[in-house]
């Protein structure tokens, strides 16, 4: 089988159970072509002999009940693996070897699959272009010098570009979202406490989920099912009633009510964007939703609110990093000035621009005109939804406000940077689940996508409605390997 | 309102990261692009708006005290920057 690696992750477990193929075979097919596509920058930390290894053994005594029978996975280098280096593409955590796993990854490993390597992505998950890390840019299989999204930028470019079946990242205001967009592949950012964020290097805990990013929806809802486990070691796990996503999947979302936010439609919106929306209105229509007009009148707000929410919470989290319990350590004369040199020199140049804006809106005198501010907006844009959802079950609306830029395009330009995610942060900080699905292309061939955002907990209806628009818009991307070697 | 030098020489000082006069002048740019596009919040009146601490409609769940992971000095202190097995070892802090 030499298109092993073209296989979705169905297909690939399929051919598993039904013996078509061994965990090795598949194994080597990911390890050869990621071998070949270095340029991608995709990998911090390879895994491939571990993970031949992991193959081998599986295939001695293979369990094929399991739901990722032998399957290798790459993750985004966001969440810790035991004995294997976790660096959130940072030089502060250059060299940090976990102790423990995360509990998303053990959830993984439990079912079957094994450790292809840590994904790039952007410097403690800051970016919306993987332009932040450590670790160098990546490129988007799409085209060369083109930017993949962020901050999963690494995991985006390694499904779309076949190096791994399927993958996990993060989203803290559109993460998954908006790379899955950028490369032509599906992401869901799941209800906040429905995947453990025990282990995940932590950005904004009060925004940030890890989610599933593949091929296609089916995937995507399999993977889902794996990682969304109820855990006592987060204190913000939510224990619900979880659905087997994938088996539950149906395309039958006649009568459904869609909504569509007026909201959304920004000043200076690309004619390909609302041309996009609208084709999603009717691919919608087609599979029988009923479509309604909604106002989710704060929508505006959101952005401005999550660059106070998030910041502030970084720059708490971030504390720990202070060259004393692990990471780089820069050398100074007395303690506080090993703090300052450490933190200056490991962090990078965004993450220290959050470290400050955090800083500033928690500070004495400033606390109740941003950060308290910002909650009672939050407040409000979460009462938008609550009340859009008492008329509808789903809402659509376009992933991003433009197709992927080129890498450097947007560097030197914060808030510019920032208005990416203008379309994929109301949802985190409602704390809702959205999924993103390729559904067409920019006058440059480059993709384009539609998000679908549910009521909390409601995962499997937006993967339905996901689904069934698949089904309909039938998305080609259009990748030429032009980086394999 | 706009943020000026001195501003940032303090808040780099709560936030123990050292800025030089360059990166400082640099971060003052950006915080000032940044707070512009963040007062836009101000055309809200929020007066009698409850703050949303947590999307979790819960409330933190309490758990029993009990010791789960005993016995891990040595996972703690292994990534430590410098070599110590029994503790952290930092730069002199008492004359």
């Amino acid at each position: 089988m030499s298109d092993i690696t073209k296989q979705s992750l169905s297909e690939l477990v399929k051919n598993i159970k039904n013996k078509k193929v061994s965990s090795e075979e598949i194994t080597k097919e990911f390890v050869n072509r990621s071998e070949k596509s270095k340029e991608l920058n995709v990998y911090i930390t390879e895994n491939y002999s571990s993970a031949l290894d992991k193959a081998k053994k599986f295939d001695q005594k293979p369990n094929l009940d399991l739901k990722l029978p032998g399957i290798p996975i790459a993750v985004k280098d966001l969440f810790c693996t035991k004995d294997i280096r976790t660096t959130a593409g940072s030089k502060i955590l250059n060299n940090f070897v976990p102790t423990y796993e995360s509990t998303v990854t053990q959830n993984i490993w439990n079912e079957g699959a094994v450790l292809l390597g840590k994904l790039n992505c952007d410097e403690f998950a800051m970016g919306s272009s993987n332009e932040t890390s450590f670790f160098g840019n990546v490129q988007n299989p799409i085209d060369k010098n083109l930017v993949p999204g962020g901050s999963s930028g690494g995991s985006a470019s390694a499904v779309a570009g076949q190096l791994t079946p399927i993958t996990i990242g993060t989203d803290t205001g559109g993460s998954i979202r908006q790379p899955a967009s950028f490369t032509g592949i599906v992401g869901l950012k799941p209800t906040y406490g429905s995947c453990s964020r025990y282990g995940i290097v932590a950005f904004a805990s009060s925004l940030d989920q890890a989610g599933p990013m593949a091929q296609n929806v089916k995937d995507c809802a399999l993977l889902q099912e794996v990682i969304s486990t109820y855990d006592s070691k987060d204190s913000t796990s939510i224990n619900f009633k979880r659905n087997e996503y994938s088996k539950e999947l149906t395309n039958n979302i006649k009568g459904k009510k869609i909504g569509i936010p007026k909201e959304y439609r920004v000043d200076g919106m690309p004619k390909e964007i609302e041309d996009l929306w609208q084709k999603g209105i009717n691919y919608a229509k087609d599979c029988g939703a009923e479509i309604i007009d909604i106002s989710l009148p704060h929508t505006s707000y959101a952005l401005p609110t999550y660059y106070i929410v998030a910041p502030a919470e970084a720059s708490s989290n971030l504390a720990r990093y202070d060259g004393v319990k692990y990471g780089f350590r820069a050398k100074g004369e007395n303690l506080i000035d090993m703090y300052e040199k450490t933190r200056s020199e490991g962090f990078g140049a965004e993450v220290q621009r959050r470290i400050m804006i955090g800083t500033y809106v928690l500070s004495s005198g400033y606390y109740d005109a941003y950060y308290l501010k910002a909650q009672k907006v939050r407040k409000l844009i979460k009462n938008d939804f609550n009340e859009a959802y008492k008329k509808v079950d789903a809402i659509l609306t376009p992933s991003t406000p433009s197709a992927a830029f080129k890498i450097g395009e947007k560097k030197d330009d914060p808030v510019s940077m920032y208005l990416n995610d203008i379309f994929t942060v109301p949802v985190n900080l409602a704390g809702l689940p959205g999924i993103s699905i390729p559904a067409g292309h920019d006058s440059k061939g480059y993709p384009l996508g539609l998000q679908i955002i549910g009521k909390a907990f409601d995962e499997q209806n937006i993967l339905n409605i996901a689904y069934a628009m698949e089904e309909k818009i039938d998305f080609k991307n259009k990748t030429t390997d032009w980086w394999i070697k | 309102m706009s943020i000026d030098l001195k501003t940032i020489k303090h808040i780099s000082k709560l936030s123990r990261v050292s800025v030089d006069d360059q990166k400082a002048e640099k971060l003052a740019n950006d915080l000032n692009s940044i707070f512009k596009f963040i007062e836009k919040l101000n055309e809200l009146k929020t007066d009698k708006v409850e703050p949303l601490t947590s999307v979790a409609e819960t409330s933190l769940k309490l758990r029993s005290d009990e010791v789960k992971s005993n016995n891990i000095r040595e996972q703690i202190v292994k990534n430590s920057p410098q070599d110590n097995e029994d503790y952290f070892v930092v730069p002199k802090v008492i004359e």
